[in-house]
């Protein structure tokens, strides 16, 4: 194993893991909290990274990441506009964004499929300025993630967050509350859709390039991220349950990274994390049909016994 | 006009259409008048598909009706939005599971009732004070379910009657200006059916809050508060009080409903409700 785990692989696995830690708490908020699908993810996530590149580009590395989540904002606004206001099924509403960010995310990219910022100035080459070493990176990504992991769970604890939270557990409840679920539904998609912008932002900073095609499979690879997490944590508070999410993104890139170490094709990652959230999801019903086969194989045994006592106490007394 | 006499309730002429002009076209509250006194306490009886939940949700907003007007507490709420209204109306479902969240503590819960209390937008960004939680200890301990040293667990792992306890106490911890009751103990077993009615008579009570509850239990619907009505048909076809409502019996509510119901005798809803009862 020791030459499959070096130190550079479990330092770029954690960046990432960092980074991309930003879509699974979005997908935390929109499906785990709110219960809904939001398939605009990866549309917005892309959205978020040719913003961000857009005005990287134009000398501001900071202004960009507040640009990503700004534009994160303003999809998620679209996608809960679209769900409330219009009368459009949450999933079918995600997947109008993103295929209508596609065209959005072109234009933003000035009508070409990439960009690079191998010449400008990022958080990243700021902090290699002031910090110095190797682990840089990965301190600016773990920083940024971490204040947004407690503000989030800060902001889940306040009335407003309880009121978010009830909307997605119990809307029988919250629809003879004074809960206004519209508005509920439309922060709680605003808040999830700008930390996925705010992913894709830091992301086209870290490798200094965007490309049109880098949020495909984005939400599959978040889910993914997200079930480790809750599998791992499991039920608490809301701080554990995101610091599991974020556990979660770290152990995903973790095993990527292992799977290429061992010479894994990079085309077969989506299907690798396809599987994973496949498997995952699927694993508790299976675990519940396996222990209900066992139970009726063992009933049928027991059974047969009582039926044959039943046939026999019929016969017997057909000949009395 | 005093104000022990003052309406809380006012529906004036309020009618509701399902499906209006399909074949599944059906009046559910046909022209419907109902005064309700502050403080009152009326149970409804009537059989299924009378329009007891339809009067219910025309109160609460959960559709609006297509004629008439709803007042509350001299307010036109005819087509106030249903979450503007529910900050002053406390809402009971039969279905104990309804009425909270089950995965958010009990603590949380009790926290998102207490939000109908404040109007002001600051209140939205503040955390659950410990002095909030010292208030949600004393409202629960009322309860005798010992669920004042449970406020971190989560509200799934409370049993039927304990959620519904537990929603009652959530619905009048801030005092609504009326509180709807559907049927709220018909889920749970006698006892604890008894115990949460108990408390339902007693929170109301000591508030003097003006209730609607709806009932299939006759015995009940003569017993609790201080009048009865009997719905058929989308209407209030009877109204008793005072006196004479003191004077029924079960049979005589039974009689009254051959009677309102007048030509409608042939109606099968009406011999099912007698066979019910």
């Amino acid at each position: 194993m020791g030459n499959i785990i070096t130190l550079s692989i479990v330092q770029s696995a954690l960046e990432l893991g960092f980074i991309y830690a930003l879509v699974a708490i979005a997908l935390f908020i929109s499906f785990s909290i709110l219960n809904i699908a939001d398939l605009s993810t990866d549309g917005c996530f892309t959205l978020g990274c040719a913003v961000c590149a857009a005005v990287t580009l134009a000398g501001h590395p900071i202004l960009g990441l507040f640009a990503a989540m700004a534009a994160g904002v303003c999809s998620g606004f679209m996608t809960a506009f679209l769900q409330t206001k219009l009368g459009i099924q949450s999933i079918l509403a995600g997947i109008i964004v993103n295929t209508g960010l596609y065209t959005v995310n072109i234009a933003v990219m000035g009508f070409a499929s990439n960009m690079n910022l191998f010449q400008c100035e990022s958080v990243f080459t700021w902090a290699k300025e002031t910090i110095g070493g190797t682990w840089y990176k990965l301190i600016v990504a773990a920083v940024i993630v971490i204040l947004v992991g407690i503000i989030i769970s800060l902001f889940l604890n306040t009335r407003m967050g309880l009121s978010i939270r009830a909307t997605g557990d119990n809307p029988d409840m919250v629809r003879a509350s004074s809960i206004n679920t519209t508005v509920m539904i439309t922060i709680g998609l605003c808040v999830a859709n700008a930390l996925t912008g705010l992913s894709g932002g830091l992301l086209a900073q870290y490798q200094k390039s965007c490309d049109i095609n880098l949020g495909t499979g984005m939400v599959t690879i978040a889910l993914a991220s997200l079930i480790i997490g809750e599998t791992l944590i499991g039920k608490g508070s809301m701080l554990k349950r995101i610091a599991g999410v974020i556990l979660g993104s770290c152990l995903y890139r973790f095993i990527v990274a292992v799977a290429l170490r061992m010479n894994v094709p990079a085309e077969c990652l989506k299907l690798v994390s396809s599987i994973i959230v496949a498997v995952a999801i699927a694993l508790p019903y299976i675990k519940q049909q396996m222990a209900f086969n066992k139970q009726k194989r063992k009933a049928k045994a027991e059974n047969q016994l009582y039926i044959q006592e039943i046939l026999g106490e019929n016969g017997n007394g057909g000949n009395v | 006009m005093t104000v022990e006499n003052q309406n809380m309730l006012i529906m004036k002429h309020v009618s509701k259409t399902f499906n209006p002009g399909t074949v599944n076209e059906k009046c559910a509250l046909m022209d419907l008048n109902l005064e309700l006194k502050a403080g009152d306490f009326a149970t409804i009886v009537g059989s299924n598909g009378a329009g007891k939940s339809t009067l219910f949700n025309a109160i609460t907003g959960a559709f609006f009706a297509d004629k008439g007007l709803v007042m509350l507490d001299g307010e036109d709420i005819t087509y106030e939005k249903e979450h503007v209204r529910s900050r002053v109306i406390g809402h009971l479902f039969q279905d104990p599971l309804k009425g909270t969240a089950p995965h958010m503590t009990i603590e949380e819960n009790m926290a998102l009732a207490f939000l109908r209390a404040s109007t002001s937008k600051n209140a939205y960004f503040s955390r659950i004070k410990s002095t909030d939680k010292k208030k949600f200890r004393e409202h629960l301990a009322l309860l005798d379910m010992g669920l004042e040293d449970r406020m971190k667990q989560p509200v799934g792992l409370l049993s039927g009657g304990q959620r519904q306890a537990l929603t009652l106490l959530m619905a009048t911890m801030v005092t609504p200006k009326i509180l709807l009751l559907d049927e709220h103990t018909a889920a749970l077993d006698p006892a604890t059916a008894g115990k949460v009615l108990g408390l339902t008579k007693r929170i109301v009570a000591e508030q003097k809050i003006t209730c609607l509850m709806v009932t299939h239990n006759m015995q009940q619907a003569l017993e609790l508060g201080n009048r009865t009505l009997m719905m058929d048909s989308g209407n209030i076809v009877f109204d008793v009080s005072g006196e004479e409502r003191n004077k029924m019996t079960v049979d005589d509510l039974l009689k009254q409903f051959a009677v309102s119901a007048g030509k409608k005798l042939d109606n099968d809803r009406i011999l099912f409700s007698k066979v019910q009862s």
